[in-house]
């Protein structure tokens, strides 16, 4: 046994490694395969030793064999097995094999998942790494969930190297397991200022390829890219995230604006060609989507353009195929800035390169006009003969094609020359494309009524010249434009001059060597002409003749091999035979036979029969007949030795049914008839419809000479209609002239001379045809939608997901349980109780830290502190935004009759997160041209009102930086702001104090007690339920005040550093029919409290509010609260006063309301990590106190969440039906409370450094539980 | 996102194949084959960009291409990826394999495909690009080497010095055919 061992490890050191397999498979190459086939049956003896390192080594010569082909998925589990190796060599050589060559469908993958967490928690980081990468290539749905949350984890290591990676993969295990998105978006957001250049640049990485799929669900994350965009100097980053706007732009045009400026200056100062290509692209884009909005942009137009032009011009060939590219993106909305450079883009078409041949092609396509149609034309045709290889060949003929025949033959004004043209295209050697010839020459000939003549003149030459076409093997392809050939001179033989002659072609014996198809239609519409050249001349020489040779040659069909063709051939041989036979007894037959091919044939829409709606009560998937049942089988017939012969079982026997019952069915399959769409009735369908080429009746049709003999097919004539047209259109121009000269001599106007200098425009060309283009038939209530190009199997439909309310991290709308990513537990109890787990998003964050080194913690605080900021910053904005929406209204409506109001109350209407985030972004993109609107007073009363922070302080101009980008800068105006403010603040005080009056009035009571409605049968149900932060303020006739809870979380975070603001919204909306305006809100300052007025108004002048209110609008303004002491509630009574103004008169009206500052409104949402918990906890200065409530039945975690809600706590931790949880004033109290419940019986234990701050806070949760 | 990454030389023989979206063995070797196909008839100073059309995922794609003296390689990637980005980004993988195998050619890609993977996993990952700063890639790499080395360690000395002894008479084994001019001029080239 020892010896065996030893004796393996020697041998393994002549074990073939990977360069020795290489080499061997080198020294032989004659016998390669056979040589591998003995080196695999060596690596299955290998891979069944018990030595890891000869196994490994196995399937390290399996992954190169791999390469070369060979399946080696019956080694994975040898694969799993060298994974699994601790060591780090082996280890990684199993993820290598495993990437390469598992899938989805590889069983043993379910048996990797637990070594795969191990090593993605292994302190070594090349071990995790190791196994990212692996794992980002062979993930499935059941690795993505299990391990989604270990990705998590890992997106906050310490180590970049593993937090990249951790954060590139979220992209695939999003891709497997979309439930993953919404719990791991805000953590893959905060990645994006990752401190690590990689490690952003990874996010930005995942969130465009995200937000490529569903822009629309990214679109709030703009401002956060437009700053990146401007700080990052990285330039992947930046093409990402230009490429990123680029998909934004169409879904908001106002994004679009704000980008323009940025990217051009990138344009002017980048030097790397591929961020300025991106910068062109995402102008292009930009342009395209604000094709109307902006009348200055053919500045930015022509700068892409110019760069491009430069691109193309550049001896690089990437850059001159990239330069027309982009091009092709600019001609689609603005094609008269790229025809001026037509001359360079037809050099293009010179170019040895195919790639920009082809790409100068696209280009091309957009650029023809009815002016330049033939000349383009005419270009490519000689390119078509020069051009080498087929494949050029071909895309040149479907372009030349393709340009045609866009837009319903939009440019074409002459169909003559267009025909010629495809005939002349029948010559191309070898091209595939015959069909799409023939289709082209089927579909003229039919739609446009006037060219039939002519077609068919040519085609008869084609069919007269068909050797030349079928003559070579290698043009098999072209031979299906006879099928054309053949169809159009049938169907509309009576254009045929001689049909005789035509008739002779078809039936010739060299076409019993075409395709079956083609023979089957020659057969068809010899029969058609048969009948023309009957009618022609009934008994006359030529008829005989032709009845002759139809005789004596269709024989030779009916011999064919193809049944179509033998069909046809012998059902008209039969008809020819019995009409010889009638006329031998001198019948007049020949108007009969022409009936056998009358009615007219209407071209069909390709989409016509998808776009038939099914009818209602037709089940397409029913059976029509029960299907046969297996008993039935013992009857069926002995097989028949044709096919077709085989009789039909599905055609239901017909019994004898008395008269009566026939009547009645005959009659109801009229009534179905009439009712199905499908029935071609006996009255013509009314939907044809012909288009009638704009005032073509003025136009006069000009008679082109056809004197050059048409019937030479080697020798092109398409130039000659050039050279026709040019003298045409000449000739139209001079007629033109001459009529303007005389209405000029007529009017003495003196205007007309553009006419004669200026190159003659679209509308000066005039159709040489009276151009009847048929429309498409399409069925009748045919649905309109046009969704058809969809794919079902898009694995991104499923990352469509709303994300807007996770970006903001309050807990407005939490997770739902059902959302959190699986998190592995070892006992079965924490499984059993998960459903009471949800309610809070804050808990699965809050948990994670504590793994976490203290150097994460510091890197925490960071994070609490920009979120500090950016919440900040959004106070800001929404500011910003109020002052937006009273300038409009003052602009649009100032010269309005006006009303006033007075007091009731109702529900709020619930703010979402969502609209919140959405109206960030709103005045995000919408705060650029605010300054630039701003009218003179107006505008600084309104900022007054909005802003009444700075302005207060300051007393300046109303304060307009609308670049959040800046935010430090603002940051430290603004605390010096509040600085000053507070000096001017301590001398209200004092006023203040002079006053007696404190007028204290509790909001909630006189609000009818609708409120209560509100927060307590709403909440009773399990989701959590909706909870709203409007109340009712008051509200009369006219006019309706909703409170918003006085400090809403940005609100108050922004005015942290004060200590001692609190910001109230208050929305009011005009109830009435009449105008109001002149609003003022008014608040009897208490001692404690007063309102923020601005600087230079006495202590008792209302405020006005920045905005009119026009009938049935609501609009939002913000008051600002100075507080000196938070500990007690506060009460303010106030009063607002408006006029109402209706068309005959105007009213002065008053609305009393009351302000109620509860303790809860001095709390700020703080998010607090366990072990800062538990230290402040430990700290000692905190005074305890404490509050049962009884009788509380709804689910705890709901209870969790209505705390968090209304009173501003976030959760801690949370351990079965305990929590911890936290809060913090705007003056910096902590407030901890301990949470517990058992039986209905909650109780709080509660720790803070203001007792009297403390019980009242637990008054009020107090109060809000004993509400519901 | 990129599709799939190819390495094949002159001849259209795979040096090294990494796809990012699954294909059977078989069909691997004819994406090769059509590849190579249409890479090999163009010239070297026609422009890197091909249309891949039906081979890998339609008409989003597109192949993306260098080629270095005997080697080709391709990128397959869609319209998310910027394509002169691409093209830098070929450039810094060879750049690096320069650095790792000292004077990289062909001969290094054939004997040590593994090692090719592993750098390559430094640049992409599961077909998004990881990194593209060389120093880092190149640093991140060696110290994995290192790690390798020194869990070699005593046992895998003799292994090592029976591979020497192998290698030892090799004549067939030039080194001389160089990659060659990985320094072509690279119009888009700006500090990554």
């Amino acid at each position: 046994m020892a010896l065996k061992i030893v004796k393996g490890s020697i041998d393994r050191m002549f074990d073939k490694n990977l360069q020795d397999l290489v080499r061997g498979i080198r020294n032989h190459k004659e016998e390669e395969a056979k040589y591998i086939s003995t080196c695999i049956d060596e690596i299955k003896q290998e891979l069944k030793q018990d030595n890891i390192a000869v196994k490994a080594n196995a399937v390290c010569k399996l992954t190169y064999l791999q390469m070369l082909g060979y399946d080696v998925s019956w080694a994975a589990f040898n694969i799993v097995e060298v994974m699994s190796s601790s060591k780090f060599t082996y280890k990684r050589i199993g993820y290598l094999a495993a990437s390469q060559c598992f899938h989805e469908s590889t069983d043993v993958i379910m048996l990797t998942t637990n070594q795969i967490r191990k090593d993605l928690s292994s302190p070594n980081q090349y071990d995790t790494g190791v196994a990212l990468t692996g794992l980002s290539c062979f993930v499935t749905p059941d690795l993505a969930r299990d391990l989604a949350n270990d990705i998590m984890t890992l997106m906050s290591h310490t180590k970049p190297y593993i937090r990249k990676k951790a954060v590139l993969i979220m992209y695939k295990v999003f891709l497997k397991y979309p439930e993953s998105l919404r719990p791991a978006f805000p953590r893959l957001k905060e990645k994006l200022e990752d401190p690590d250049p990689g490690v952003q640049s990874a996010a930005v990485n995942v969130i465009c390829e995200l937000a490529r799929r569903n822009p629309k669900n990214y679109l709030s994350l703009a401002p956060l890219f437009f700053k990146l965009m401007t700080s990052s100097t990285n330039n992947w980053v930046l093409i990402k995230i230009i490429k990123l706007f680029g998909a934004l732009t169409p879904l908001e045009p106002r994004l679009g604006k704000k980008l323009i400026e940025p990217l051009t200056n990138l344009i002017h100062s980048t030097s790397a060609m591929s961020l300025l290509y991106e910068c062109v692209n995402t102008v292009i884009a930009v342009l395209i989507s604000l094709s109307s909005g902006m009348p200055n942009h053919s500045a930015s137009i022509q700068l892409c353009v110019q760069k491009l032009r430069i691109l193309i011009e550049d001896s690089d060939q990437n850059l001159k195929y990239l330069g027309l590219l982009a091009m092709s993106k600019i001609l689609k909305t603005h094609p008269k800035s790229v025809q001026s450079h037509k001359d360079l883009i037809l050099q293009c078409l010179d170019d040895k390169d195919e790639s920009i041949r082809l790409r100068a092609l696209d280009l091309l396509y957009g650029m023809v006009s009815k002016k330049n149609l033939m000349e383009i034309v005419k270009k490519l045709m000689l390119h078509v003969d020069k051009a080498e290889g087929t494949t050029y060949r071909d895309e040149l003929l479907t372009k030349i094609i393709d340009i045609c025949s866009q837009s319903n033959y939009q440019y074409i004004t002459n169909f003559e020359w267009y025909i010629s043209i495809l005939v002349e295209l029948t010559r191309l050697e070898g091209t595939r494309h015959g069909h799409l010839i023939a289709s082209q020459m089927l579909d003229v000939a039919i739609r446009v009524k006037a060219i039939r003549g002519f077609a068919v003149a040519q085609m008869a030459t084609l069919l007269d010249n068909a050797h030349l076409l079928t003559g070579n093997v290698q043009r098999k392809g072209i031979c299906e434009v006879l099928y054309a050939a053949a169809w159009i001179c049938g169907e509309f033989s009576e254009h045929l001059e001689n049909p005789m002659q035509t008739l002779e072609a078809m039936l010739r014996p060299k076409v019993a060597t075409l395709p079956g198809h083609i023979q089957a239609v020659y057969v068809q519409n010899a029969a058609k002409l048969f009948a023309t050249v009957l009618k022609s001349g009934e008994g006359s020489a030529d008829s005989t003749a032709a009845q002759e040779m139809m005789i004596e040659r269709l024989p030779l069909f009916v011999q064919s091999a193809n049944l179509e063709v033998q069909e046809r051939a012998s059902c008209i041989l039969q008809l020819v035979k019995y009409i010889q036979k009638l006329q031998q007894k001198d019948v007049e037959i020949a108007e009969e036979v022409i009936a056998l091919f009358a009615g007219e044939l209407n071209p069909v829409a390709p989409k016509a029969q998808k776009k038939v709606p099914v009818p209602e009560g037709l089940d397409l998937d029913a059976w029509i007949n029960e299907p046969p049942s297996e008993s039935e089988s013992e009857d069926e017939q002995p097989k028949a030795i044709f096919s077709k012969e085989e009789p039909k079982h599905s055609r239901p026997r017909h019994t004898e049914v008395d008269e009566k019952e026939l009547a009645k069915r005959r009659e109801a399959r009229k009534q179905e008839q009439a009712n199905n769409p499908f029935y071609i009735k006996a009255s013509p369908s009314s939907q044809k419809v012909y288009q009638e080429a704009p005032g073509v009746e003025h136009i006069p049709v000009v008679q082109i000479d056809l004197t050059v003999p048409l019937k030479v097919p080697g020798l092109p004539m398409s130039d000659q209609y050039v050279k026709l047209e040019e003298e045409r259109r000449q000739k139209d121009r001079a007629d033109k002239k001459k009529k303007e000269k005389k209405k000029r001599k007529e009017k003495r106007s003196g205007r007309g001379k553009k006419h004669d200098s200026g190159p003659e425009s679209e509308e000066d060309i005039t159709p040489a045809h009276m151009v009847d283009i048929v429309t498409e038939e399409m069925p009748e209530n045919a649905l309109p939608s046009d969704d058809d190009d969809k794919d079902p199997n898009d694995p991104h439909k499923a990352l469509d997901i709303d994300l807007d309310n996770l970006v903001q991290k309050a807990a407005i709308r939490p997770l739902a349980d059902s959302e959190k990513l699986p998190v592995r537990s070892h006992r079965a109890a924490e499984v059993l109780k998960s459903p009471a787990e949800d309610g809070d998003a804050e808990r699965s964050v809050s948990q994670e830290p504590k793994k976490k080194s203290s150097k994460e913690k510091k890197e925490k605080k960071k994070d609490k502190d920009r979120d500090r900021k950016k919440s900040k910053e959004e106070k800001k904005k929404k500011k910003h935004k109020h002052e937006d929406k009273g300038e409009d209204l003052l602009g649009g409506q100032e010269d309005e009759p006006v009303v006033q109001s007075e007091e009731t109350s109702e529900v709020a209407a619930p703010p979402s997160s969502t609209t919140a985030e959405v109206s960030d972004l709103d005045f995000w993109l919408s705060n650029a041209p605010v300054p630039s609107n701003t009218q003179g007073a107006a505008t600084v009363a309104a900022a007054a009102a909005a802003d009444p922070v700075p302005e207060a302080a300051s007393g300046a101009a109303p304060d307009s930086e609308p670049e959040e980008p800046k935010d430090t800068e603002a940051e430290e105006t603004k605390s010096s702001k509040h600085k000053k403010k507070k000096q001017k603040k301590e001398k209200e005080e004092k006023e203040k104090k002079k006053k007696k009056k404190h007028h204290h009035h509790h909001r909630h009571s006189d609000a009818g007690g609708e409120e209560s409605v509100q927060n307590g049968t709403v909440e009773e149900e399990e989701p959590l339920p909706p909870m709203s932060n409007y109340c009712l303020l008051a509200e009369n006739s006219y006019i309706k005040m909703m409170l918003e809870d006085a400090d809403q979380v940005n609100d108050i975070q922004g005015n942290l550093q004060d200590g001692s603001q609190v910001v109230v919204s208050v929305i009011f909306e005009n109830k009435c029919e009449s105008f109001l305006k002149s609003m003022e809100f008014n608040v009897l300052d208490s001692l404690n409290s007063k309102l923020q007025r601005p600087e230079g108004s006495g202590a008792h002048d209302g405020l006005t509010v920045p905005f009119q209110l026009p009938p049935g609008v609501s609009n939002e303004a913000r008051f600002v609260f100075t507080m000196q002491s938070i500990v007690m509630p506060q009460k303010l009574k106030g009063t607002l006063t408006f006029i109402v103004k209706n068309e005959d008169s105007s009213t002065h009206e008053k609305l009393d309301f009351k302000l109620h500052f509860t303790c809860t409104s001095y709390l700020i949402t703080t998010p607090c990590y366990s072990d800062a918990f538990a230290k402040l906890l430990e700290s000692g200065d905190l005074k305890c106190s404490s509050v049962k409530l009884e009788g509380i039945s709804m689910p705890f975690h709901h209870l969790l969440a209505r705390i968090c809600f209304h009173h501003h706590f976030s959760v801690v931790e949370r351990i079965d039906s305990c929590a911890s949880m936290y809060s913090r004033s705007i003056q910096g109290h902590h407030v901890c409370l301990l949470v517990k419940t058992s039986d209905q019986t909650v109780s709080i234990d509660a720790k803070c450094d203001e007792p009297t701050l403390l019980g009242n806070v637990l008054d009020e949760i107090k109060q809000t539980f004993s509400q519901c | 996102m990129i599709k799939a990454i190819l390495i094949f030389n002159n001849h259209g023989k795979p040096r090294l194949i990494r796809f990012y979206q699954y294909f059977a063995e078989d069909m691997q070797q004819q994406i090769i084959r059509e590849t190579f196909h249409l890479v090999s008839k163009r010239d070297d100073n026609v422009c890197n960009f091909l249309e891949g059309g039906s081979l890998i995922g339609g008409s989003d794609y597109k192949l993306i291409y260098r080629h270095y003296a005997t080697l080709y390689f391709v990128f397959c990637v869609d319209s998310s990826e910027s394509e002169l980005g691409i093209l830098d980004l070929i450039q810094v993988f060879v750049e690096t394999l320069d650095k790792c195998f000292e004077n990289v050619c062909e001969l290094d890609l054939i004997f040590h495909m593994d090692k090719v993977h592993y750098i390559l996993q430094e640049v992409v990952m599961g077909g998004m690009v990881l990194e593209t700063n060389m120093n880092e890639i190149v640093a991140q790499v060696e110290l994995q080497n290192r790690m390798e080395k020194s869990e070699g360690g005593l046992s895998a000395a003799p292994a090592r010095a029976v591979s020497a002894v192998k290698n030892m008479n090799l004549p067939e084994m030039p080194r001389n055919i160089n990659i060659g001019d990985i320094n072509i001029k690279v119009p888009s080239l700006s500090p990554f």
